[in-house]
């Protein structure tokens, strides 16, 4: 099968300092694959995430990352999005004053135009809105609020995937969606990207919990651990870092990097 | 003998151009003295009144000295470089085509979406293309007559309806008010006078595009609007797309009343030349704008979008004399480039209960400067006096400025005044996620910028808010790299 996603040797370096932080992955996601890349606090998750998006402030120094076998590095962010790639962010973004619904609106007709379909007027949007609102259980009146102001963790989260509904991308990674969630909203949010899976659309879920993976269940689990994805293997994978701890990779990872002279 | 060389020179060039030569020029030659205002008077056939008011502010001008308190910096100006007549309007100089027109003016046209016809007006093409407009003019002064409501140029103002002009001129503004508006009074050229009667709601939103292609208005216009009691009335000024403008001093002077349960509601979008991105050129932009509300229940609202200008330095204000009267002040002001936006309001409160809002949103992007500067003034007559300010500055790039005066003097203690203020800085997380969900950089910063201005955007009439929100965007393309 041919694949979505194709990470090679990927290097990344914080672009101020010059400070590696991802030194060598190999990812390849393929059509209708969930995978979930796990690892603790500092291991370079997010800035994979962000990587792929195309946030300034990184420089890939190796490596390479296709697309649809197209060369994703060089293309600015807002044509990655337009392209297909989907980022819930892990602190998604307040901005006042503009109606969230009206927000959504210009994006999803920003990603129709390049893709050569007409754009949406304002009735076909909103029906659009009101079925996919209703996958994330969301508020009909956080719709009209302004982005993500004021909006409880919870709320801001469901919102990231509302997004990711309406905007029904090729390959969408979720940055610890988990984070800052209660078992209900857990549960909601995981709902509505369950029901995004198909046969045709990536996932790539970054967490530190194994416990969202019970609801999202991933077919792939690399974990991430010192810029590199160290382990990789089935949704097992995650239960046994459950049980062990980040602990017994590290162990792992630093006896096999320091063999006994 | 006065010690000002300035001076020295006016006064003993007082009659250096002959009266009676220069009357047979339309164009009075550059500088300013007594003669000159004679014959700007005389050109237009003024009554002695007006004449004299002229002369009664001309040499007040001349005791006065150019304010330097705005946090603006130019070039000391040269009043008697400037020529202060001129009709008609020499097409000499003025592009014969759009092909001869600033392309980048153009482009501003096109992504603004003014229509081709008004295209070749705005730029000042040299073309006889006021024919439609005149039309549209005149059915639309007949509708006004027909309730009674006066609206015309303020030279057709002072011929027509003299008492009324004597009445109110000045009586906001008087002509001893400040420098600029000062040396207005001695020299205006042209401007609108609008009286609605009492009782009567105008019905439908005044604007100066309907008349301003009748009279060229120069850089010193005057606006006087009055409502008498009861009445109602939305005067729209200004355009969106940029006006060919070759006078680099504007000093016009805006004064309203409303008498009793009487209702303005002014709104300007002013979008004039704003220099290039070196900050070249540009228009300065010195305005008196104020507003008497003078009866009972009476209520004078200003909105402004300011976009344009290389300096803009303007206060529109009210005089809250009637008791429960209202005062309202919503603005946005855009400095981009190295714009300097020194802008603001006062709300004077004299009667009782009065009450006044203050929505104040200053964007600065490029080495845009913009200052808010407000008094709130509570006099002793004013018992249970309100006042609410909010000023929000906005701040786009790390080149640019923004700072915030507001200045609150209170004599009455049952008076309550809130202050509100903030500063952002759009962040490259905003822009980030917005272009993340597939919008370009600046359509990202035009939205993020019509969210911050929004509470002033929707005091707009609806077809103005339209053209504001692109103004907007427009004004800030290639604010982000």
């Amino acid at each position: 099968m041919k694949s979505l996603l194709e990470i090679h040797d990927l290097h990344v370096a914080i672009e101020e300092d010059g400070h590696e932080i991802l030194k060598g992955i190999d990812l390849t996601i393929r059509p209708g694959e969930v995978h979930a890349v796990m690892g603790p606090n500092g291991s370079g998750k997010s800035t994979l995430a962000y990587v792929l998006a195309g946030r300034p402030g990184y420089v890939v120094t190796k490596g390479s990352v296709l697309f649809e076998g197209r060369n994703l590095l060089e293309m600015p962010p807002e044509a990655r999005a337009r392209e297909g790639i989907f980022l819930a962010f892990q602190y998604p973004v307040e901005i006042p004053g503009v109606s969230n619904t009206a927000f959504l609106k210009t994006a999803v007709n920003a990603v129709r135009k390049h893709r050569g379909l007409p754009e949406l007027d304002a009735i076909d949007f909103l029906a659009l809105l009101d079925e996919k609102a209703k996958l994330v259980e969301m508020d009909e009146a956080l719709l009209n609020r302004s982005v993500n102001e004021g909006f409880s963790g919870g709320e801001k989260k469901r919102n990231e995937i509302l997004q990711m509904a309406v905007l029904d991308p090729r390959l969408a990674v979720l940055d610890e969606t988990d984070s800052g969630l209660d078992i209900d909203a857990l549960r909601i949010a995981a709902g509505g990207v369950n029901a995004l899976r198909n046969g045709e659309r990536g996932i790539l879920v970054i967490t530190h919990y194994q416990r969202l993976l019970n609801y999202i269940v991933p077919d792939y689990v690399h974990v991430l651990f010192g810029g590199r994805i160290v382990k990789s293997g089935d949704r097992q994978l995650a239960h046994l870092l459950e049980e062990k701890g980040y602990g017994w990779i590290e162990k792992d990872v630093v006896s096999a990097a320091a063999p006994v002279s | 003998m006065s010690s000002n060389p300035l001076l020295d020179e006016l006064t003993t060039r007082e009659y250096a151009h002959g009266f009676v030569t220069a009357i047979e020029s339309d164009v009075i030659p550059a500088g300013l003295n007594e003669d000159v205002i004679r014959l700007i008077s005389k050109k237009k056939n003024e009554p002695p009144f007006m004449l004299e008011w002229r002369l009664k502010a001309y040499r007040h001008w001349l005791t006065m000295e150019e304010p330097t308190w705005a946090k603006v910096h130019y070039p000391p100006i040269d009043y008697q470089k400037i020529i202060y007549y001129s009709a008609p309007k020499s097409a000499e100089g003025a592009p014969r085509s759009l092909a001869e027109v600033d392309p980048e003016l153009l482009a501003m046209y096109e992504k603004l979406g003014v229509p081709l016809k008004e295209r070749e007006i705005l730029a000042g093409v040299a073309v006889d293309a006021v024919i439609d407009s005149v039309s549209v003019a005149t059915t639309f002064k007949a509708k006004l007559a027909e309730v009674g409501i006066i609206f015309c140029s303020f030279s057709e103002a002072v011929l027509n309806h003299p008492d009324l002009v004597k009445k109110y001129l000045g009586t906001v503004v008087p002509y001893s008010d400040n420098f600029f508006a000062t040396l207005n009074s001695a020299v205006f050229s042209d401007g609108s006078f609008c009286w609605i009667p009492k009782g009567v709601r105008c019905p439908m939103e005044l604007s100066t595009y309907f008349r301003i292609n009748q009279a060229d208005t120069g850089q010193f216009e005057r606006t006087l609007i009055v409502a008498e009691e009861g009445a109602f009335v939305s005067y729209l000024e200004g355009c969106t797309a940029p006006k060919r403008d070759t006078n680099q001093l504007h000093a016009a002077v805006v004064e309203l009343i409303a008498l009793d349960n009487a209702q303005i509601k002014y709104s300007t979008v002013q979008n004039w030349y704003p220099g290039d991105k070196q900050g070249r050129g540009g228009i300065y932009n010195f305005v008196t704008k104020r507003g008497k509300c003078l009866g009972k229940r009476s209520r004078i609202s200003w909105t402004q979008v300011e976009t344009g200008s290389a300096i803009t330095w303007k206060y529109p204000s009210c005089i809250l004399m009637g008791d429960d009267s209202v005062g309202e002040f919503y603005s946005v002001a855009l400095a981009n480039n190295y714009q300097q936006a020194d802008t603001g309001t006062k709300m004077i409160h004299i009667g009782k209960r009065t009450k006044s809002t203050i929505v104040s949103k200053g964007i600065s992007a490029g080495h845009g400067e913009n200052t808010y500067r407000g008094a709130v003034k509570i006099l002793k007559s004013a018992d249970g006096a309100r006042n609410y300010s909010q000023c929000d500055s906005l701040l786009i790039g790390d080149q640019c400025a923004a700072h915030t005066f507001p200045y609150i003097e209170v004599k009455n203690s049952s008076a309550t005044l809130e202050h509100e203020a903030s500063t952002s800085k759009i962040g490259e997380d905003q822009l980030f996620y917005c272009m993340q969900r597939g919008l370009s950089a600046e359509d990202a910063v035009s939205m993020i910028v019509n969210g911050f201005a929004k509470r002033v955007i929707r005091e707009l009439p609806m077809e103005f808010a339209v053209e504001a929100q692109k103004l907007l965007g427009v004004s800030l393309e290639g604010a982000v790299g």
